[in-house]
């Protein structure tokens, strides 16, 4: 019985920090949010219940447009992070000798652990007008006159691919590592050749840390505010960016967090899609790695 | 050595990994290299090598560690990291135990939002818990007439909105070292008479101890470098990221930011060591 009780105290106790976080951080914060967003301002400080600042967000193309832009550059970011990452991964895991695999793992890591704002910056040093390429283009005279390659969004892509790929390569080493040498090599015994044994033994393998890489990926990306401002410039229309405009430029908190909540959804939406799609689930993938 | 492809396509694929490597580093390269140079904008031509970035005193080279808006940034950052790693250390470690050791209803769906933080936009973080402070914060103020200055955007409100989504982080670290506990040795501590208390001190927490330094360094690192949830729900004290970023926007670059970058990347780098250190130091039996 003692015993019993003890172990009941103790959950309890080990429950509470986490019920504490949970609900206090995470759940009241998103539905106090939800509230706020389905209040409409009739006079000051008068606020009555409805759904005018969603219908404002749908009767304004350049709200939508800006979401779905978010979106498919978003998307297309993903599938590039995994395409470029892919290889690296798999060199990384099955390729590379014992000593350099951790090596290289580790210089991975590396950007990792430095801020996105001085990514940024590295990239807008060497991509301005006079910045390391443009100029060493004219020395080199390849070019006559200086080149702008910000502002524009191919330069946003690469900036985005460049932020979140280690997150794609991470978990697609872990799962790729703990594939058995001797299944690649049974399906080339069994008459396979490269891209087959990639297509029907590597990637269904590997394809919890594929999804798990493409959900945090594509969070991230539809969820970053630096590298489409800094990169893309003021008219890079990327959606966090009037999420910040509503909220600090306007003020208007309550349209504000209606835009919020259409961004969680979205993002949700598309996981939940690729999710599906994939025949995975959330716990099978993100939690796993 | 799985598969064994011609030398050609081992040798392309070799470059390839190469130069991703070399499209990783350039932008660090860029950032950290011309905080030496010596001119007053981070671009060629090379002005030759300098110091000033960093130790300076006078305009218009001001060094960082004469900068002192820099330097309040340095020191708030440092401020919020440590708080925030602390707290999610031991958040982690509480999560660790209750769902590696506890049975409870239910456990798969609060594991889940246990991850939940994690893939939520960070801006969106920031901005859910600004509205439900201010909220509180105005409500205490109208109704009891309480002023609640900590609900207000400021220091408090940059450490919980970074704790909410670093604590997932720290969880999943130390609940993968606490799975790989061996039970046995615990039991045998029992049976040896040792108390609850004592097995946990003695021999529980040192198993646990190298990934819960790593967490704390992982979390410190990240708490240190965010910025998206942080820019919502700063107040006066800016972060150290907040105030580059202003003086990027405000200013322009200016070398000195370079300078700031160069002593980051050196700061995290050998953090970053000493988490792979701490973890590896141990030979695992």
């Amino acid at each position: 019985m003692m015993q019993k009780d003890i172990k009941r105290l103790s959950l309890i106790l080990l429950f509470a920090p986490f019920a504490l976080w949970i609900v206090l951080l995470i759940i009241l914060p998103h539905v106090g949010m939800l509230f706020i967003s389905l209040r409409e301002k009739v006079a000051p400080r008068v606020y009555e219940f409805g759904f005018s600042n969603y219908v404002n967000f749908f009767t304004e193309p350049i709200y939508w447009n800006t979401l779905l832009r978010t979106g498919s550059m978003s998307l297309l970011v993903t599938v590039l992070a995994l395409l470029l990452g892919f290889p690296i991964a798999y060199y990384i895991a099955k390729i590379a000798g014992n000593r350099t695999r951790g090596a290289l793992f580790l210089m991975c890591l590396i950007p990792l652990w430095v801020s996105d704002l001085i990514r940024a910056f590295g990239w807008i040093l060497l991509l301005r007008e006079t910045g390391v390429i443009s100029s060493s283009l004219q020395w080199a005279g390849l070019i006559d006159a200086p080149i702008e390659f910000l502002y524009n969004d191919a330069t946003v892509i690469m900036g985005l691919v460049y932020t979140v790929i280690l997150f794609m390569i991470v978990p697609l080493v872990s799962t790729l590592d703990g594939m058995d040498n001797a299944m690649i090599e049974a399906g080339y015994n069994l008459g396979g050749n490269g891209p087959t044994v990639l297509r029907r033994i590597i990637i269904p393998y590997a394809m919890p840390g594929i999804v798990s890489g493409c959900i945090v990926v594509f969070m991230l990306t539809a969820g970053s505010y630096l590298t489409p401002i800094l990169l893309g410039g003021k008219n890079s229309s990327w959606f966090t960016e009037q999420i910040y405009d509503q909220f600090i430029t306007r003020y208007n908190w309550e349209s504000g967090a209606a835009f919020g909540f259409v961004l969680l959804a979205f993002t949700s939406l598309v996981i939940w899609i690729g999710l599906k799609l994939s025949g995975q689930t959330l716990n099978s993938t993100v939690a796993r790695s | 050595m799985a598969i064994k492809p011609n030398t050609a396509f081992l040798a392309s694929y070799r470059i390839y990994v190469a130069a991703f490597f070399v499209f990783l580093a350039a932008p660090l390269v860029a950032a950290g290299m011309f905080a030496f140079n010596d001119s007053v904008f981070p671009s060629l031509p090379w002005q030759g090598f300098t110091l000033d970035w960093f130790f300076n005193d006078t305009e218009p080279k001001l060094g960082m560690f004469h900068d002192r808006r820099l330097l309040r940034g340095l020191y708030y950052s440092f401020v919020i990291a440590s708080f925030v790693s602390l707290l999610s250390v031991f958040v982690g470690t509480c999560n660790a135990f209750l769902f590696v050791r506890c049975k409870f209803p239910a456990k798969d769906f609060f594991y889940i939002m246990m991850v939940v933080p994690l893939v939520i936009p960070g801006v969106i973080l920031g901005i859910s818990i600004l509205l439900l402070a201010s909220n509180i914060a105005n409500g205490a103020e109208e109704s009891l007439s309480l002023d609640l200055d900590f609900l207000r955007p400021g220091i408090v409100l940059v450490v919980l909105g970074q704790f909410s989504f670093i604590t997932t982080i720290t969880s999943l670290v130390i609940i993968a070292r606490l799975k790989k506990f061996d039970e046995s040795m615990e039991e045998a501590a029992y049976n040896l008479g040792a108390s609850r208390v004592r097995v946990l001190r003695t021999i529980t927490l040192p198993f646990l101890f190298p990934a819960m330094a790593a967490a704390g360094i992982v979390a410190f690192l990240v708490s240190f470098e965010n910025f998206n949830t942080t820019l919502f729900l700063v107040g006066s004290e800016a972060p150290l990221t907040i105030t580059m970023y202003d003086r990027m926007v405000k200013v322009g670059s200016t070398p000195v930011l370079n300078a700031v970058s160069f002593f980051l990347m050196v700061g995290s780098a050998l953090l970053a060591l000493v988490s792979v250190l701490v973890q590896r130091d141990k030979p695992q039996t």
